[in-house]
């Protein structure tokens, strides 16, 4: 066992923080720090760089473009990009529908679908959760009817994120209505431009428009757009879901946070001392390193599990669980020290938008930020939820 | 960067695993503690002189297997699996890494004697009123021709009724909380003018207040090093006994859920209950964390002074809080007969208990990482 990088991951490391150093799209450069609203060409200006270099799936097989990294270049790959303070990617095409696709997809639908994904061309949202299934996925009722070729499909999806910029979405559409819940459902791929589709915004409690409800009204649905076989999309879902719990750790960008929060709680003035070395306050900071840490040598013990053959499983709901915990902590830390400009609604979005801050700057979104942030507990499968996968999967209860 | 053991690791484990599970039950633990001694003599020979398991973490020079801190967390692991009340810590641990630290004659007299089985040590650290501070000591040791003269009180020093050395810390200089001064003497047991009062702790071990009157020690009792050197072994020991809890936990968790499945109530077994369920999780969220913390901590053992304490603190505070955790679920849900004597789990729980604090409380660790990394 060695915690030290080798030289060659050295070297590899320093390849990474040239590449970017050099190619992250300039005008993106400081807009996660000042908290603006990301646009669809800002996601993508990042990702087609990625992608141009071929380094935006790292975790893919490299027959499908993947770059055959191992666990540690993906680690060290995550933490540099973290550290430059690069904006996140989308994962809906990467990390979701991506390796669904070439786990269950066919020849056809990995010879068109990956390379699209890969390049940017198409953005992906996914049409899990309806109104009256959230936890209880499996009680899903968009119906999808075989008509010929086709399947038509009626039902209502809801926090679709992104879903306002979307080629594609994955679907889990119910296809037999009298099987047992999770035996009747399919996985598609529906053209978000097909007619019968309609995206309505919902806006959150920081303002932002990220997640919408998506109506589909007779939609038809090439059967050739079916992953793997009919009834059988329960298990693209569940393997998604481990997948998708896996990077929701967010390590890497959680530790870049606790830098932000110590830099910000260094120059914050508490009394006649610095806010960091209020004893309270400082306890928390260094609650939170210590859980962080913890966190991380989970998720390396997790990957090192991998390397050795043994896939991401039920253990990711652990990463799920303190992962999400602590994002939200951080949000909390960051609001506790802006104080009464944690109050001031400052929306900085917007072209042309020259309206002089409230306050420090850091602090104009932290009360949005934190409100946001209450997702991470709730989505992705809520916590009470992974508590679920691991009394039944884990612990065999 | 690699974090697989290796496959002589992993035989180390399974040897010392396998021995435990045939010798170590319930029962016989019990029985043992209630003997006057309080403790098995056949088990160390067992461990010692017949496996060579003691040999572990020594390097070769001196007849070990060329191991290090990781065969120590394998080892300290296995042991809290069976909450064994071996005194592996204090003799292979602490006093076999102070030894290999300072190296030199004195290391290659006890080391080979603590491999075969023949050498027991007890830390004599703390004092009455010292607490978690490793240089608040009030036990001197004179300088007297070639040699010293120890006077003073240590609490609390597990395994020192059956111990043939003492690793004591007393001070030759400075005052009572200074840094300077304080140094690390290996002594004989039974030298002259040691006396101890010996008792049972709640956690199945012996241990003894010791007191030192005029006590004589030559001079190479002195390992030298001073506070540095203490705080050294104090953070391998303290991730040692991580280790140990990370074998404690695993077992809190896996007697809970056993014990849910078969007892019922309501008509069902409460294992079926979401309440419970979710305590179980939560329990294992931890012990995973744990077990986590201590390989960090265990990895950054040779790093500098600083990043060490840094580490090791943040390890310990994470343990103590998750161990904490973990036991008071596991005793909550198991319901009244999680706090009688006769399952096991309580016995697990009471020295998850003792873990939390020996050798610094959450609190003293958390403190000690904030001035070591967070500007005042």
């Amino acid at each position: 066992m060695d915690l030290e990088f080798s030289p060659e991951e050295i070297a590899f490391r320093d390849e990474v923080r040239t590449f970017i150093a050099e190619n992250y799209p300039k005008q993106l450069r400081g807009k996660q720090d000042e908290g603006d609203e990301l646009t669809k060409e800002d996601f993508l200006s990042w990702h087609r760089v990625l992608a141009k270099k071929g380094w935006v799936a790292p975790a893919w097989p490299v027959e499908y473009g993947g770059t055959g990294w191992t666990v540690t270049q993906r680690f060290i790959f995550s933490e540099e990009t973290a550290r430059a303070d690069c904006i996140r990617l989308m994962p809906f095409g990467l990390t979701m529908v991506g390796p669904v696709i070439y786990t269950f997809g066919t020849p056809e639908q990995k010879a068109h679908f990956l390379p699209r994904i890969l390049s940017g061309e198409d953005w992906w949202c996914q049409g899990y959760s309806e109104p009256g299934s959230g936890s209880d996925l499996a009680s899903l009722r968009t119906r999808a009817v075989r008509d010929g070729d086709h399947y038509v499909v009626n039902g209502q999806k809801t926090w679709t994120t992104m879903a306002q910029y979307a080629d594609w979405g994955f679907f889990l559409v119910r296809t037999d209505p009298d099987a047992k819940q999770q035996e009747g459902i399919s996985f598609l791929l529906i053209d978000m431009k097909s007619p019968g589709i309609t995206v309505r915004p919902i806006i959150t409690l920081g303002g932002e428009h990220e997640v919408n409800e998506v109506f589909l009204e007779d939609v038809r649905v090439p059967v050739s757009q079916r992953v793997y076989e009919e009834n059988k999309g329960w298990t693209c879902a569940k393997f998604l879901l481990a997948h998708e719990r896996v990077g929701i750790a967010g390590v890497a960008s959680s530790k870049r946070g606790i830098e932000k929060i110590r830099q910000i709680a260094a120059t914050e003035i508490d009394g006649d001392k610095p806010l960091l070395a209020n004893p309270f306050y400082r306890r928390k900071v260094a609650e939170l390193e210590m859980d962080l840490t913890a966190l991380e040598f989970t998720e390396l013990r997790t990957l090192a599990g991998e390397a050795a053959g043994r896939g991401p499983g039920p253990e990711s709901s652990v990463l799920k669980i303190k992962g999400s915990e602590i994002q939200q902590r951080l949000t909390e830390l960051a609001l506790e020290a802006a104080g009464h400009y944690g109050a001031p609604y400052f929306r900085g979005f917007g072209e042309g938008d020259n309206e002089h801050p409230i306050g420090p700057e850091w602090s104009n979104r932290t009360a949005p930020n934190y409100f946001n942030m209450r997702k991470t507990t709730i989505y992705g499968g809520s916590n009470e939820i992974q508590r679920n996968i691991i009394a039944k999967m884990v612990l065999g209860l | 960067m690699d974090l697989s053991y290796t496959e002589t690791q992993e035989m180390l484990r399974d040897t010392l695993a396998r021995f435990l599970t045939d010798t170590y039950d319930f029962e016989t633990r019990n029985k043992m503690i209630a003997s006057p001694e309080g403790r098995d003599p056949g088990i160390w020979r067992a461990l010692s002189s017949e496996l060579g398991l003691t040999s572990a973490p020594f390097a070769e020079e001196y007849g070990g297997m060329g191991g290090g801190h990781l065969e120590n967390l394998i080892m300290m692991e296995e042991l809290g699996k069976v909450i064994a009340i071996e005194p592996w810590l204090q003799t292979v641990v602490i006093g076999g890494g102070a030894l290999q630290a300072v190296g030199g004659a004195r290391a290659q007299e006890v080391i080979p004697q603590i491999i075969a089985g023949d050498c027991l040590i007890a830390w004599a650290y703390a004092e009455p009123t010292g607490r978690y501070d490793l240089a608040n000591v009030s036990t001197t040791a004179k300088k007297d021709g070639a040699g010293y003269v120890l006077n003073g009180h240590k609490a609390v020093v597990y395994a020192a009724p059956w111990a043939t050395h003492l690793l004591v810390t007393a001070r030759t200089g400075g005052g009572q909380r200074d840094r300077g001064g304080v140094e690390l003497f290996l002594v004989d047991a039974k030298a002259p003018g040691i006396t101890r009062r010996d008792y049972p702790t709640v956690d199945g071990f012996r241990a003894s207040e010791v007191y030192f009157e005029n006590v004589a020690v030559p001079g190479d009792a002195l390992l030298p090093g001073g506070i540095d050197l203490i705080e050294q072994v104090a953070d391998q020991a303290t991730m040692g006994l991580c280790a140990e809890g990370t074998g404690v936990a695993r077992k809190l968790l896996e007697g809970t859920v056993e014990y849910t499945r078969q007892r019922k109530q309501f008509g069902q077994p409460i294992s079926k209950f979401q309440a419970l369920q979710h305590r179980m999780a939560d329990m294992l969220v931890d012990a995973e964390q744990i077990a986590s913390m201590t390989l960090m901590g265990t990895l950054k053992l040779d790093l500098p002074a600083d990043q060490r304490k840094a580490a090791v603190s943040l390890a310990k505070a994470k343990v103590a809080r998750s161990i904490k955790a973990v036991g008071q679920n596991a005793i909550q849900t198991h319901g009244g007969i999680g706090i009688t004597m006769e399952l096991a789990i309580g016995h697990f729980f009471k020295r998850s208990t003792m873990i939390e604090s020996q050798f610094g409380s959450a609190d003293a660790h958390l403190e000690r990482y904030e001035a070591l990394t967070l500007p005042a």
